[in-house]
């Protein structure tokens, strides 16, 4: 009875507190202010305060984490719709993407291993470039830990929402669907959602990105990690 | 079929809801037995899509649950992030390189995928 009351109270505190995060957001309109971000950090001061240990935290929490499954089932709806969209153009978009997702899992790994980084750190790195909830079951598989590949994911999304569209205006790409797929390719989420601000070509890009990009570092990501095991940089 | 009701409301989503768990239930058992290198959870989105486009499954019996779950995703990644409280100690030593990583990858994959989707349309 007491551990259902407990786990009760840990969902109602996570589903408060990000309520109350994400009027937040809406209030001031700062994008730093990731309701998901602001959410982690003042639960954990909530927990630390209160002396609350993670494991009785995650006796609710993972009530509430278990839905990140069907969640990626989900955007297999999104994906239908803009594999429609975009058919004519479904070629160069799986290459770009295919050498997105090298280029992402490489530079992430390699930029935390030059500069020190712990094996366990590079594992939880290489699973940068996709949406969230695909980065955390990739982490998990991939011996790294799940809350640092959820928390830089974010952060990624939210540089790479806001330096994104200047960025490629000065690499010269004007194409609407490669800045469409470039935002959802780094930025996931919070890239999208400025795609969406941009039309409705970038939004469909993005969408298709999130979830191509998704399949293709969860294939990548595994023999990535046993190429920089090999070369003596990831454990 | 039992799901094939008009139903409106709740319900809706509910059918819905039995869809997606149905499908992360194949999509983790196909990636099981398949011994595949992907995640359950993506073998069932892969699966969804496939199914939809196949017209096996209506896009308006998913559509509201699917949104229900998109638009709250967010709220589904708190708890395993509030596990970063377990890494005080990796954090203040290896800030630095995780934050770098992050950074370079974004700017990155954004000019690696806008710069190789423009080529790739100018020559198609």
């Amino acid at each position: 009875m007491a551990d259902l009351a407990a786990a009760a109270l840990a969902v109602a505190a996570t589903v408060g507190v990000y309520a109350l995060a994400v009027r937040l957001q809406r209030r001031l309109g700062l994008m730093v202010l990731h309701p998901v971000l602001v959410s982690i950090v003042a639960l954990i001061a909530a927990l630390e305060a209160l002396g609350v240990d993670y494991a009785a935290y995650d006796r609710g929490g993972r009530l509430l984490s278990f839905w990140l499954g069907p969640a990626v089932v989900a955007l297999g709806v999104p994906l239908y719709r803009q594999v429609e969209a975009i058919r004519r153009r479904a070629r160069a978009v799986l290459v770009s993407l295919a050498a997105g997702a090298a280029v992402g899992i490489l530079s992430a790994c390699l930029t935390a291993a030059a500069l020190g980084a712990s094996p366990e750190v590079v594992r939880s790195l290489a699973p940068r470039s996709v949406t969230t909830p695909i980065a955390i079951e990739v982490a998990r598989r991939a011996g790294g830990l799940p809350a640092l590949s959820a928390v830089v994911v974010i952060l990624s999304g939210v540089l790479g929402a806001a330096v994104g569209p200047p960025l490629l205006r000065a690499l010269g790409v004007r194409s609407r669907t490669a800045v469409g797929l470039a935002l959802g390719a780094a930025a996931h989420g919070v890239g999208t959602a400025r795609a969406v601000e941009e039309g409705e070509v970038e939004a469909a890009g993005a969408g298709i990105a999130i979830g191509l990009m998704g399949v293709a570092t969860a294939l990548l990501v595994p023999p990535a990690l046993a190429l920089l095991a090999w070369l003596g940089l990831a454990g | 079929m039992l799901l094939r009701t008009t139903a409106r409301g709740p319900l809706r989503h509910a059918a819905g809801l039995a869809v997606l768990l149905a499908f992360y239930a194949l999509g983790e058992a196909a990636a099981r037995l398949g011994r595949l290198p992907l995640p359950g959870s993506v073998v069932g989105m892969l699966l969804l899509a496939a199914a939809l486009h196949l017209r096996r499954v209506s896009v308006s019996r998913v559509e509201p649950a699917a949104g229900v779950l998109l638009r709250h995703m967010g709220l589904l990644f708190v708890p395993p992030g509030v596990a970063l409280m377990l890494q005080y100690e990796l954090l203040r030593r290896e800030w630095l390189p995780v934050v770098a990583a992050g950074a370079a990858s974004t700017v990155a994959v954004m000019a690696a995928v806008g710069w190789l989707q423009q080529r790739l349309e100018g020559d198609g």
